[in-house]
């Protein structure tokens, strides 16, 4: 028996992560007495470290190690680098809120980096057990900080519905994974592709394993029709478990689904692409029209991210290189915003106000016109209308459908963009015409927050002036 | 000197950094806002000169041309440039960006940094519409003109304005995002998205119909033609001042330029087959709408159904081309129709501008726009009666006046085409006299029977000078219209041409 040492070099930003976040686990028992933040600034501090680690040795190259099961490329590197970025603000922004509503404690932020060492590993997964395993390790840190308030009711509901939807998700995902590899006797991504395009594997097996992936993609996604936790989960969780949970996880399960779908099945693009122009569909019928009767923001944002998911999965049903990069600028974008939307309500929420409700936002204008201006800009930004970014992400996706010949379904997708429209005019419309229940000024609760916040919709506004740059970043990694 | 210097990007670009800072150094300040605003409007509107004095009429190839690559991945660029189709309405929206800051001057009390802020990013974007030669470029001004609209409704607005804005939104949005669709099928096509290139490029007829309708819905929604044209009367009545004078002077125009932009060059085929749906539904706005406006009780209401009549004046001579060409075999007679119809948006941006100013004041002083309040205002308002009057008979259509021009030449030309059509367009004469006349009386003259009428002040320095500009425009486009049309004939030309050539 020869064992041969692999080269840990490929996957050291994970393994820093993991030290670190292990590190932080054990030093905050100890700490968090004397020094409360010290967890936090650990935190931060670990997510620069492991950016610079990624941008140090940022290849364009795909290496592959631990025998094929684990891949680096720039693909990998560039979601890795976005999805650090985003955790940045996530983290700053919860901070705030949970001294706010005074739950604040080290295990928030030491399972949000236990969460991003999951999607790591699924972003670099080359075979299924990895991607199983990454996508655990996000989801069970999940389920923790959903219920992290313990007292909340709504919090601890939020948890259990997540948590028993997600393992049944995780179900349909592993029975599919199971049968793909019974037709083709691998489990590694590459040669799976070569096993189908050969012709040897049993289709009959491979297209019923194919149906149960999809849905479990659908499941992680939330797309229609198995999208139902998601208003719930996200209208029940602490704001600040929704921005975590609305925002950088999207990064991971697009990168599950290139993994599946371009680069272990692209032989059996007639098999997903119809799902998947139906889970689209749907999505983008459902995302629009459902959000219209909702009150309250989380929940809304929640529809409205069905929505997005509808979108960026048309990207994913183009089924070429090109729809792939949209798809991923898309839910780039749809996470950046996703801060910047959930950010806001967090910035504005007070101890005993969750400031979640649309009426909440009414005469924002009159009492706080900057941060007005900013949520402005973020919610033309989700309604993808220019100079925002969220238009550039919906034009490309829109592109790459046309270009695949399927110029209804871009005609369809606009027409859900029009109805969508009408909702986010609306919390605009309670912001600038209505007028406030309570006109005292409104600051946000913190500077860093309010700094945050409008840092992150100027950037919607800067990138949507010159996407040249972040539009290559996508296009060079796939 | 001038080839050199960024003219249009400096028109497009002043203006939204001077709203950006009246936004910023004007808020607890009105003073500053208001001035910086005037200031900035002016230098706009001085900048935006050279465009007439330096362009060339004896070419139809666009000038003062600015072309950077923004997006090179796929192939979107920072193009800009002007025709003779186009640079008549840039003028016109520096022009009329300036009369709209005076207009609010003392109106304007809630957020005065906001409104001026909003119309001089609003003059900006406008610019870079009518500017615009990528068509990815062209669709991010186009819409991103709706957010400060939107907003300026929404907040200045009558009491229905919020209904009203939405309204706005989502039918312009409507119609646009088709655009978008066509534009992205066309660059997948031809692997460019200059508005150039799509002209150049051959098109199967389907697709030519399928673009075209696609424009249409775009254009007819903005222009706005019937049946489309509903949300026009709601924006309008809800609107403040100078936000109808916006929308009716410039945004409607962008309807009208699009079809000589993209529908007529880019899809002659459809545009000649389908040319029959744009001229019916051009003489029902012209017929039909006229007799609605007759039975209008509010002012604005009324002008703004003038103003969709008017535009299928617009529309028609746009589209009778086909049928003169086929009926006389040439195009000479159809020249005389597209420069009818676009002197004639030229001429209703700044008659339409007009007398929503003129209903402005009074609704500043009295607080109502209903005919029925009125009655004898030339009593006590005897100036601000003078340029009421000649900005009516304007709109009439009454010889000498800016009016007059394009409608004659468009009448002229479609009866060469048709004479049912010609018969159609000339009853505008009898029912826009009707309309506007029966206003006039009803308001202007009679005798006092309101107090509130009887208190009434005349207008002050800041309107009269308004209201002369604007006399002066009309009555000189009116008499003398030759050096619009020079600018105008080569593309005209060009543009003839292009929607002859079959693309098939």
């Amino acid at each position: 028996m020869n064992f041969v040492i692999p080269s840990f070099a490929p996957a050291m930003p994970e393994m820093v992560l993991l030290a670190l976040a292990s590190f932080i686990l054990v030093a905050d028992t100890f700490w968090s007495k004397r020094y409360q933040f010290a967890t936090y600034y650990a935190t931060q501090i670990s997510l620069v470290v492991v950016g610079f680690l990624i941008l140090a040795s940022f290849t364009t190259e795909q290496v592959f190690t631990f025998n094929d099961s684990f891949v680096r490329d720039s693909f990998a590197d560039i979601l890795k680098l976005f999805t650090l970025i985003v955790s940045l603000g996530i983290f700053l922004f919860s901070r705030e809120y949970l001294l706010q509503h005074k739950f604040y404690s080290g295990e928030f932020f030491v399972l949000g980096l236990f969460g991003i060492l999951g999607m790591f590993v699924m972003i670099s997964a080359n075979n299924f057990i990895v991607l199983y395993m990454g996508l655990e390790i996000m989801s069970l840190a999940m389920y923790a900080m959903i219920a992290l308030r313990r007292n909340s009711g709504t919090a601890v509901e939020a948890g259990m519905k997540y948590f028993v939807l997600g393992a049944l998700a995780t179900g349909m995902l592993l029975y599919g994974f199971s049968m793909i590899y019974g037709a083709t006797g691998t489990i590694t991504f590459p040669e799976m592709a070569q096993v189908i395009n050969s012709g040897k594997a049993d289709g009959i097996v491979l297209a019923f394993g194919v149906v149960f992936v999809v849905i479990g993609l659908a499941f992680k996604l939330g797309a229609v029709p198995f999208h139902m936790w998601m208003p719930d989960v996200y209208h029940g969780s602490p704001t600040a478990v929704t921005l975590y949970l609305g925002t950088a996880p999207k990064l991971a399960g697009f990168a599950m689904v290139y993994r599946l779908l371009y680069e272990a099945m692209p032989g059996l693009v007639e098999d997903w692409q119809s799902l998947l122009i139906a889970i689209s569909i749907l999505s983008m019928g459902v995302g629009a029209i459902a959000a219209i009767a909702q009150d309250n923001l989380k929940r809304m944002l929640a529809y409205s991210g069905i929505g997005h998911v509808g979108f960026m999965l048309m990207g994913v049903l183009a089924a070429t290189a090109d729809g792939f990069s949209a798809a991923m600028f898309y839910v780039i974008i749809y996470a950046i915003t996703g801060v910047a939307g959930f950010g806001m309500i967090v910035a504005l929420s007070k101890a005993g106000n969750e400031f979640d409700r649309i009426v909440d936002f009414k005469g924002l204008n009159a009492r706080n016109p900057w941060l007005a201006l900013m949520m402005l800009i973020t919610l033309f930004s989700m309604a993808g209308i220019p100079p925002f970014i969220g238009f550039w992400a919906k034009i490309l996706v829109i592109e790459e459908v046309v270009k695949a010949g399927f110029t209804w379904l871009a005609v369809y997708a606009v027409i859900t963009a029009v109805i969508s429209a009408f909702y986010y005019l609306r919390v605009v419309k309670s912001m600038y015409f209505d007028k406030p229940e309570d006109s005292a000024p409104i600051e946000a609760i913190t500077p860093a927050l309010n700094w945050g916040v409008s840092l992150t919709a100027i950037v919607l506004l800067l990138l949507g002036l010159l996407p040249s740059t972040i539009i290559d970043l996508a296009y060079l990694s796939i | 000197m001038l080839t050199s210097f960024p003219i249009l990007s400096t028109l497009i670009w002043l203006p939204i950094i001077g709203g950006l800072l009246v936004l910023f150094a004007g808020r607890n300040n009105d003073t500053v806002a208001k001035w910086l605003s005037l200031g900035t409007a002016l230098a706009t509107f001085i900048l935006s000169i050279p465009l007439w004095t330096g362009f060339d009429t004896t070419t139809a190839s666009m000038q003062f041309v600015e072309q950077v690559p923004w997006i090179p991945t796929f192939g979107v660029q920072y193009y800009l440039g002007v025709d003779g189709l186009s640079m008549p309405l840039v003028l016109l929206t520096t022009f009329t960006q300036v009369l709209v800051v005076a207009s609010a001057w003392e109106v304007i009390k809630d957020r005065v940094e906001q409104y001026m802020g909003a119309f001089l990013i609003m003059g900006g974007i406008m610019v870079g519409v009518f500017a615009a030669l990528d068509s990815i470029l062209f669709y991010v001004f186009w819409e991103t003109l709706l957010i400060p609209m939107y907003i300026v409704i929404g907040k200045w607005g009558g009491p229905r304005r919020v209904y009203a804005t939405i309204k706005f939104f989502l039918y312009t949005f409507f119609g646009s995002v088709f655009m978008l669709v066509a534009f992205l099928y066309m660059f997948y096509q031809s692997g460019s998205f200059s508005i150039l290139d799509f002209q150049t490029m051959p098109l199967g007829m389907i697709a030519q119909i399928l673009i075209f309708l696609a424009f249409l819905i775009a254009f007819a929604v903005k222009i706005p033609m019937f049946p489309v044209h509903t949300w026009l009367p709601d924006a309008h009545v809800e609107a403040p001042t100078a936000g109808s004078v916006v929308l009716a002077a410039i945004m409607l125009k962008m309807g009208g330029y699009g079809f000589v932009r993209f529908s007529l060059p880019i899809t002659p085929d459809a545009s000649m087959s389908l040319d029959w749906l744009v001229i019916l539904l051009s003489l029902i706005a012209i017929v039909y709408i006229g007799v609605v406006a007759l039975v209008q009780s509010d002012m604005k209401k009324l002008v703004a159904y003038s103003s969709i009549s008017h535009m299928g004046f617009v529309t028609l001579g746009m589209f009778v081309l086909y049928d003169i060409l086929e009926k006389t075999g040439s195009i000479q007679g159809a020249q005389l129709g597209m420069e009818g119809a676009m002197v004639q948006m030229i001429s209703h941006g700044f008659i339409s501008g007009a007398m929503f100013l003129a209903i402005g004041v009074l609704y500043d002083r009295m607080h109502t726009r209903e005919i029925s309040a009125y009655s004898g205002v030339v009593n006590k308002m005897p100036w601000f009666v003078m340029f009421a009057v000649l900005f009516a008979m304007a709109n009439v259509g009454l010889p000498g006046t800016s009016g007059f021009v394009g409608e004659f030449m468009v009448i002229m030309s479609s009866f060469k085409a048709n004479i049912w059509f010609g018969t159609l367009a000339a009853l505008t004469l009898i029912i826009g006299a009707a309309y506007t006349l029966w206003m006039v009386k009803r308001v202007f003259f009679g005798p006092v029977t309101n107090e509130n009428v009887e208190g009434l002040q005349d207008l002050n320095k800041r309107e009269f000078a308004i209201m002369a500009t604007l006399a002066v425009a009309v009555v000189a486009l009116g008499i003398y219209p030759n050096p619009l049309m020079e600018v105008m004939h080569t593309s005209v030309e060009n543009l003839l041409v292009q929607a002859t050539t079959s693309k098939l």
